[in-house]
């Protein structure tokens, strides 16, 4: 741990970054932004920790809890939402058990987000699952991916970063 | 056998989502099989090409023998050995896999200006952007013009910011020009944050060699050593080609100390976006860059008087950017004859929703929205009715169907309560409820909000609350009439142009389709049958043939019956989801 934030510190450091580039790189190393990280930059930079968390907070791409092993990611761009992906979200949370106001399982297996468009409007809906972009989207297609997902091996933490 | 054969695969987001990697790996496989009997086919080469625009028939491979260019839709992976086998060792095209009459249509009403070159040119190969005319721009400004003279061109030309606002390119660069100062920056926004628009994206993918190249000239035009791009992260392979193509242009000295041996330094640096709509706000813009929270300030003063770290600051959107090195090249008379008096030139737009052929078009400016929709879009999908076309995002409004001779053009457009914006433009069809499509986005401009104003953070939710209320059955006498008070309130006092433009989409579709506010307000009904709470599903008993095909598809497990007898719908665990109306083969579930 101490060994990978001293490596964001010196790309901080050489890249002239800020404190949106390191919790881009805290996010990328570990999968969601550590409270124990957040505050060994704090001390390192004399920055207050309410700092980070008020930039964290503000932007859609960070995350304070830890995030499920396997992603899916669903578009709500205006193409997407015409095209019904409210329908394919609300069978995703009931087919994974995301609990209410939650984007991951209890299990930690899967993450359910929304965004606000992929820009492959085209093919809409869109989902993407574990960074793969899948177009045209029905709930039966998506339901036989989730139980792919959900038949093959638990993954690791590990292999999602 | 000595044939000249290129085969050209799309490898844009939705080339790659439809299987265009699996495509492409296959062609190499079964071109290497055969190319064992034709050892001589020195010039069989593959490439991948950006975006071409006609996303819906992804995989699109262009097949090109000896000059003569075939192009196939919706190719996959297993058609591939056929048409090596058939077309480029037998000759013979395939013909029912070819592109059929309305991809022709689909571009025969287009002209390509930023676009000429996507499809055409590997974005990740420098040398092929060069093969069609590239940095030609740059070297004929860097030897033969001044700073003064590259604006003086630009402002012939008549272009205008394509990042919604409109405002003239050449003005701004003439204010930066002006402006006093050290340091001077010029960012890239590339920050595509309305949904339903992907100009920037497929631009950036498909040829960000045009986008870099028409930032050194504004660099070299307004004196500015430093550029950002400022990018989604949601578009990796965007990101991903940006970075290459700097990478090359850097090592073919057209970015660095001295580009060209003619003593300018400029310097392009990727700044990749943390998910925020309003960062595409310029000074929003400008303090996400400076790693800050990405919230708007006051202006004046504007970012071309104090920008990026309190220094002169130039910001134009990719497309506007990507416009330039063809301007340049092919110059200003032959880019102000296209498009209308004030809005010269071409624009992109992203055609998507109920369309039949959604993709990216590139058309002049002041052409018809009805060419657009039944001449390059093909018309409504599924033989519905058209009911609106919405232009510009979450800041933009709708036009209603009978208005389609509206031209599109930045003035056309506001005139009819719309806007051109970055050029989303989503087609909406009879089954669409307009008070929904007004809902959906001020909950996206709702939970984009900063939160920095009052007017716009406390304005956005109380519409949204309103709205809310009308689609679930609980609407008000009133409540039109406070929609369009609170609107025009917080319209007027937002700080900015998210706020300002975040009630337009209520305001146009209250214009349009009061009757429907109406229906949902006063007789407790959703005309086009989608809210949710004003519906009901029933099963029609002389129509049930007791099959139960709705029984197995009902998720909660709300409808009972026996086997060849009429089913029935419980409804106080019925939840509305319509499945059971898409799986009827006869017509017996009612809706309303």
């Amino acid at each position: 741990m101490e060994e990978k934030l001293e490596g964001i510190f010196t790309r901080y450091r050489e890249n002239e970054g800020n404190l949106i580039s390191i919790l881009q790189d805290i996010e990328s190393e570990f999968g969601y932004l550590r409270e124990d990280a957040i505050n060994w930059f704090s001390e390192r930079l004399d920055v207050p920790p309410a700092k980070f968390y008020g930039i964290a907070t503000f932007y859609a791409q960070f995350h304070l809890k830890p995030r499920g092993k396997n992603v899916i990611t669903a578009c709500c761009g205006t193409a997407c939402h015409v095209k019904g992906s409210e329908r394919l979200i609300n069978s995703l949370v009931k087919e994974l058990a995301i609990p209410d106001g939650e984007e991951t399982s209890e299990d930690l297996q899967f993450t359910v987000e929304k965004v606000n468009c992929v820009g492959a409007c085209s093919i809409a809906p869109v989902i993407i699952v574990n960074k793969t972009v899948h177009g045209k989207m029905t709930p039966d297609k998506l339901m036989k991916e989730m139980k792919t997902l959900k038949e093959g091996p638990k993954r690791e933490y590990t292999d999602y970063i | 056998m000595n044939k000249d054969v290129s085969i050209k695969v799309c490898m844009g987001t939705g080339g790659i989502a439809a299987g265009g990697v699996e495509v492409m790996s296959t062609f190499e496989k079964a071109l290497a099989s055969v190319g064992i009997k034709a050892v001589v086919q020195k010039n069989c080469s593959m490439h991948k090409v950006g975006c071409r625009g006609f996303c819906a028939r992804d995989v699109l491979v262009d097949v090109i023998v000896d000059g003569a260019k075939s192009t196939y839709q919706y190719i996959k992976p297993d058609m591939v050995e056929r048409i090596v086998q058939e077309h480029v060792v037998g000759g013979a095209p395939i013909g029912d896999w070819l592109v059929t009459d309305d991809y022709h249509t689909f571009h025969d009403k287009q002209v390509k200006v930023v676009l000429s070159d996507c499809g055409e040119v590997d974005p990740e190969d420098i040398d092929s952007y060069l093969g069609r005319g590239g940095y030609e721009a740059v070297k004929k400004v860097l030897t033969t013009m001044t700073p003064q003279e590259t604006i003086d061109v630009i402002k012939a030309s008549g272009l205008r910011g394509r990042g919604g606002a409109g405002f003239p390119t050449a003005v701004k660069w003439d204010m930066a020009i002006k402006a006093p100062g050290p340091k001077k920056y010029l960012i890239c926004n590339a920050d595509e944050g309305d949904p339903g628009a992907f100009m920037d994206r497929s631009v950036v993918e498909g040829n960000p060699h045009a986008v870099i190249e028409g930032m050194i000239i504004g660099a070299y035009a307004i004196g500015a050593p430093y550029g950002y791009v400022y990018i989604r992260a949601e578009y990796p392979l965007a990101v991903e080609r940006l970075h290459l193509a700097i990478k090359q242009a850097k090592e073919r000295g057209y970015l660095g100390k001295n580009i060209l041996g003619k003593g300018l330094d400029f310097m392009i640096k990727v700044k990749l976006g943390a998910g925020a709509f309003v960062c595409g706000e310029e000074t929003a813009l400008i303090a996400s860059i400076e790693g800050k929270r990405g919230q708007p300030k006051a202006k004046p003063p504007f970012p071309v008087q104090k920008g990026l770290w309190g220094y002169p600051t130039i910001i134009n959107n990719v497309e506007t950017l990507a416009n330039v090195p063809y301007i340049i090249r092919k110059g200003a008379s032959w880019y102000a004859a296209m498009g209308t008096e004030k809005s010269k030139g071409t624009k992109v737009f992203a055609l998507t929703g109920k369309i039949l052929n959604s993709g990216l078009i590139e058309v002049p400016m002041g052409i018809p929205l009805k060419e657009v929709i039944y001449d390059i879009g093909g018309g409504i999908e599924n033989g519905k009715k058209l009911k609106a076309v919405q232009t510009g995002g979450p800041s933009g409004g709708c036009i209603p169907a009978n208005m389609m001779d509206t031209t599109l053009d930045y003035e056309a457009l506001s005139k009819v309560g719309s806007i051109m914006g970055s050029g989303g433009m989503v087609v909406l069809d009879e089954t669409d409820c307009m008070v929904n499509v007004a809902k959906y986005f001020l909950q996206f401009t709702q939970s984009e909000s900063c939160g920095k104003c009052i007017p716009c953070r406390v304005g956005t939710k109380r519409l949204l609350e309103i709205l809310t209320r009308i689609t679930e059955g609980k609407g008000r006498e009133g409540d039109i009439e406070l929609l369009e008070s609170l609107a025009a309130d917080v319209k007027t006092s937002s700080l900015c142009g998210l706020g300002q433009s975040a009630p337009n989409p209520v305001l146009s579709t209250i214009r349009y389709y009061r009757d429907e506010y109406e229906a949902h307000i006063y007789e407790k009904r959703c005309p086009a049958g989608v809210c949710k709470d004003l519906l009901s599903y029933s099963i029609l008993e002389e129509f049930c043939k007791g099959c139960t095909a709705c029984t197995r598809v009902c998720p909660a497990g709300a409808i009972i019956g026996e086997k060849k007898k009429p089913h029935k719908i419980i409804q106080d665990i019925c939840i509305k989801c319509g499945a059971c109306f898409e799986t009827c083969k006869f017509k017996a579930i009612k809706k309303g």
